[in-house]
């Protein structure tokens, strides 16, 4: 999950439960999609009880990053390929 | 190379959490050494500081086989590059329980979590998922959660 450091990110929220971001984004967003753990977001395999949600907000993702030591962060990031393979698998 | 699972033994994966609890390093090398003794090879799985611990603390790899980054675990085990016969999941923070359910969902392996640390209890509440539970309020005194370990015997099943 390297690749995260080097993306253009935006911490929505931090130091989080998982319920926490997952109530978040379906609080938050209209749009989402349920996903199984070890799906890969970006290039990040998501962690988390299943369901896990991803948020969608045009061109916006909004997806759970957990670390073991600093909780789950949900982060935004802009991609409109990657937006636009999500709400494919929602069809 | 030494540490890597052989295809005749069983393995199995240790899942660590964020090691600020310190009985987590002394149980882990206490179960690698069960494991071992059981022909069950193990291999541990964590962040930089959690695996720095362990391989401190074993420099000549007595106990210690294959170390790997925990990211790089999950994402072997999601793409079905990799697998065990056993996993381990230390939890003594929510963070703990989401590897353990991503592991439950992602690997074939008898799923067994570890939990630990002052508020164990919060923890517990939130393992709604199927694994074994071997749990106890241990902070610095391992010996409580190794009673605990002690009791299922995860290396005798």
């Amino acid at each position: 999950m390297g690749c995260v450091e080097s993306m253009n990110y935006e911490i929505v929220l931090r130091d989080a439960t998982f319920k926490e971001s997952r109530d978040y984004i379906k609080a938050h967003f209209k749009e989402f999609i349920d996903v199984q753990p070890g799906f890969k977001v970006f290039d990040v395999h998501v962690i988390g009880l299943p369901p896990i949600a991803i948020g969608l907000d045009g061109d916006f993702v909004i997806f759970p990053y957990t670390k073991p030591c600093h909780g789950t962060f949900l982060l935004r990031v802009e991609d409109h390929e990657e937006a636009a393979r999500l709400r494919a698998l929602k069809k | 190379m030494a540490g890597e699972p052989t295809t005749n033994s069983k393995t199995a994966l240790l899942v660590l959490g964020c090691p600020q609890v310190p009985v987590q390093t002394s149980i882990a090398l206490y179960l690698i050494n069960r494991l071992k003794k059981s022909d069950i090879t193990p291999v541990v799985a964590g962040n930089k500081a959690a695996n720095t611990l362990l391989v401190v603390a074993d420099p000549d790899r007595h106990y210690l086989g294959e170390v790997m980054d925990l990211d790089r675990a999950v994402a072997q085990i999601s793409d079905k590059k990799l697998d065990f016969d056993l996993c381990f999941v230390f939890i003594h923070n929510d963070a703990g329980v989401s590897y353990a359910a991503t592991m439950g969902a992602i690997s074939k392996a008898k799923l067994y979590t570890i939990v630990y640390g002052e508020h164990y209890e919060d923890q517990v509440k939130k393992i709604e998922f199927p694994s074994t539970m071997i749990a106890a309020k241990a902070v610095h005194n391992p010996l409580p959660l190794k009673k605990a370990l002690d009791e299922v015997a995860p290396w005798a099943a």
